[in-house]
């Protein structure tokens, strides 16, 4: 429902001097655009660097590796932050990157307890990602300026992995890799103007929770997580 | 609480704040360290004026075409399965938002760091209903617990605190035992706050920039706070002032780009959060109600002056830091939940000339924050223009400046008179005078004295020595 929109708007108008709009959609003829030149003329290997100094910055451990090591650096990665419990999406991507195994048949033996997300259990979702040592997701856009996983909601990708654990790691495949966050807004816009449904939440993370409200000294971990690791996945 | 936060008169307000030196060193301290790390992200980022210009195009054209801008979220955020709520007046947007509380049983109520709901007092709408509200920003969680102490800054809000008193206040509201580090504190304010967090009906976040082409709400945190706030409790509202809009998702990464390293120096901050309706079928988290509140509450009315560019502003608080008369009088002084340069302008717009007409000569017009600005408001312009609107259309001078004005008026007009007073000024200043200064003057200057030195009047006239220059050059 809209409440009140036809009143308040006519006002905005004559407020401005003019008959109101609502069909001729604004030029926008911008003078300046400084982000088509801000990291655009990046290789690969070289954003890689950009990414690898920010997370320094953003008290972010960046780890590398290949498909193949990927499992064996998840199971050590996961190990140093304490164990579980964990919170993870339910989504193709940990079968595609080969760690069905990991988290079927390796973790349960160890006694690691593993929550998928699965949207059928309703809210015992949440109580178990609160519940959780460690959230892992993938990113589906990474942003290297700044060191932010991007993150979709959907079915099976809650939005509190990723915040209600008390670690959280994020598997960050290669090729998700852009310069900034203009690139990943184009493509959201890109979506929003080709008719298709945006998710209800898009997050960017880009760190652990922190605060300077006291003393302007920096607290890591306050509401989100405390801490915070990046697997990035050599993927092509 | 309301814009206004205090009865004090804005003279008294400065004396009293001038005394208390724990927060004037920690009001500088923060300043120094906010503007350096704005200018370095600047620098690191390069061509810091073009982003500037980019952000100023970007505002301006939002609030020229705000109209069409603010139909099309509503739309968008409709098709979305969300409720907009569209509020000529504070009590319009409270009314609603009670409602909706009401409707859904709602006893607990979560709220995210949001100026706009502080200018509409909405917590003490809500609490006089019966509903507990809480504040999950760790500097409001500070000054809510502390018997709502107002905030002094609009992104540092408990700034004027130091850790020894926020653990006084822990420890009496929170039983709290441990010491005054912040890790600490901030542990258990994380620890008590997760709980309320699992168990709040409704959660209440501002909005930092709405996204007219998808209906989406953009909230920009470093705590995490607006997330656990949007997602955990069944009903979310979020409220935004009505300018706080870009057209597409390329302007809002522009505008969020420049908000964090201007208010904080970080490329992004932790959380940067694009909300677009309630949960979709088959999400497990998120709320199941979505409503969107938009308030006007004076801001149309400057729509269309001379005073329109103040709506460009972001809330980044740059100006604020930079501002070398709120480094002294800190934010209390200024009596609004919009203190330094920003709230100077804005307020007395929202507020009106009776309770604000003090603020605009709060300012020594040096512009540091016109070109702090990352959305380019001539903020020092704007304070000038406020100072014409008092005097000239309001008739409402300060009275010393009145009384000054008048005898300058008198003195000036005659010749004869003109020339009296002026060969007079010196000896009769002698009293007041030392080194050439004035610092305690009598009458009209005694309240331009009190805060700072005057020159003394020439013992040598300009007319004097202009008829020795002259006679002098003839010889030559």
């Amino acid at each position: 429902m809209i409440y009140q929109r036809e009143s308040f708007l006519n006002n905005v108008a004559r407020q401005l001097g003019r008959s109101r709009n609502i069909s001729v959609r604004p030029e926008r003829n911008w003078q300046f655009r400084p982000q088509d030149k801000t990291l655009t003329d990046k290789t690969p290997d070289e954003l890689m660097n950009v990414l690898r100094d920010q997370c320094r910055l953003i008290h972010t451990e960046l780890i590398e590796t290949t498909s193949s090591r990927l499992a064996e650096i998840l199971e050590a990665t996961v190990h140093l932050y304490g164990g579980g419990p964990i919170s993870l999406w339910k989504d193709p991507r940990f079968t595609e990157f080969g760690l069905d195994g990991l988290l079927k048949e390796t973790w349960p033996l160890h006694n690691v307890e593993v929550n998928e997300w699965d949207p059928s259990c309703g809210r015992e979702n949440i109580t178990q990602a609160e519940r959780a040592n460690i959230g892992i997701t993938f990113s589906d856009i990474t942003l290297a300026e700044s060191g932010t996983v991007v993150l979709f909601s959907g079915a099976g990708k809650g939005r509190t992995v990723s915040l209600l654990p008390r670690s959280y790691i994020a598997l960050v495949p290669k090729s998700t890799i852009v310069p900034r966050m203009t690139q990943a807004a184009q493509e959201i816009s890109r979506r929003v103007q080709a008719g298709e449904t945006i998710s209800s939440c898009i997050n960017f993370i880009t760190g652990p929770s922190n605060s300077a409200d006291i003393e302007m000294n920096l607290v890591v971990g306050v509401h989100g997580p405390v801490k915070a690791a990046y697997i990035v996945i050599e993927d092509r | 609480m309301a814009m206004k936060i205090g009865e004090g008169k804005f003279k008294e307000n400065v004396n009293k704040n001038m005394e208390d030196t724990f927060m004037r060193g920690a009001v500088a301290g923060a300043q120094e360290r906010l503007r350096t790390r704005r200018l370095d992200a600047a620098e690191e980022l390069g061509n810091w004026e073009e982003w500037r210009s980019h952000g100023e195009e970007i505002r301006k054209h939002v609030l020229d075409n705000l109209d069409y801008y603010l139909h099309e979220l509503a739309e968008n955020l409709q098709k979305r399965g969300g409720h907009v709520f569209f509020a000529e007046t504070a009590d319009e947007a409270t009314g609603y938002i009670r409602e909706v509380v009401n409707a859904n049983g709602g006893k607990k109520i979560l709220k995210a760091k949001s100026m706009v709901t502080e200018e509409i007092s909405l917590n003490q709408v809500l609490e006089q209903e019966g509903c507990k509200v809480i504040e999950t920003d760790l500097g409001e969680y500070i000054l809510q617990l502390d018997e709502h102490d107002p905030p002094s800054h609009i992104v540092a809000p408990a700034l004027h605190k130091n850790k020894e008193q926020i653990r006084d206040v822990f420890s009496d509201k929170l039983d709290y035992k441990m010491t005054s580090k912040p890790e600490e504190l901030a542990l258990h304010a994380r620890e008590t706050l997760r709980q309320e967090f699992l168990t709040a009906d409704i959660g209440i976040t501002g909005c930092n920039f709405a996204i007219a082409e998808s209906g989406s709400v953009g909230l920009v945190t470093n705590e995490g706070n607006a997330g656990l706030v949007s997602d955990l409790p069944k009903t979310q509202i979020a409220v935004m002032g009505m300018e706080r809009i870009v057209p597409t998702f390329e302007e809002f990464e522009v505008l969020v780009g420049l908000l964090t390293r201007s208010a904080v120096g970080q490329k992004l901050t932790s959380y940067i959060t694009a909300l677009t309706g309630p949960r979709e079928e088959g999400d497990a988290d998120g709320p199941e109600e979505f409503h969107l509140v938009i308030v006007d509450n004076g801001r149309s009315k400057i729509l269309g002056t001379e005073f329109q560019s103040v709506l460009q502003c972001i809330r980044c608080a740059a100006c604020i830091n930079v501002c070398p008369v709120y480094r002294h009088i800190g934010g209390h002084s200024y009596n609004s939940i919009y203190p330094g340069p920003i709230g100077a302008v804005l307020t007395p717009l929202l507020g009106g000339y009776d309770d604000f007409k003090d603020l605009p000569y709060a300012s020594t017009l040096c512009a540091a924050c016109t070109d702090a600005c990352p959305v380019k408001i001539p903020l020092h312009e704007l304070l000038h223009k406020h100072r014409q609107v008092i005097v000239e259309r309001e008739g409402r001078a300060p009275i010393s400046e009145k009384l000054a004005m008048k005898a300058f008026g008198l003195g000036a007009a005659s010749n004869p008179m003109y020339a009296a007073g002026s060969k007079m000024a010196a000896a009769m200043m002698k009293p007041f005078t030392k080194n050439d200064r004035i610092s305690s003057g009598p009458g009209p200057l005694k309240a331009w004295t009190e805060i700072r030195e005057f020159p003394a009047p020439n013992k040598e006239r300009f007319r004097d020595w202009f008829k020795q220059h002259e006679k002098g050059g003839g010889e030559q």
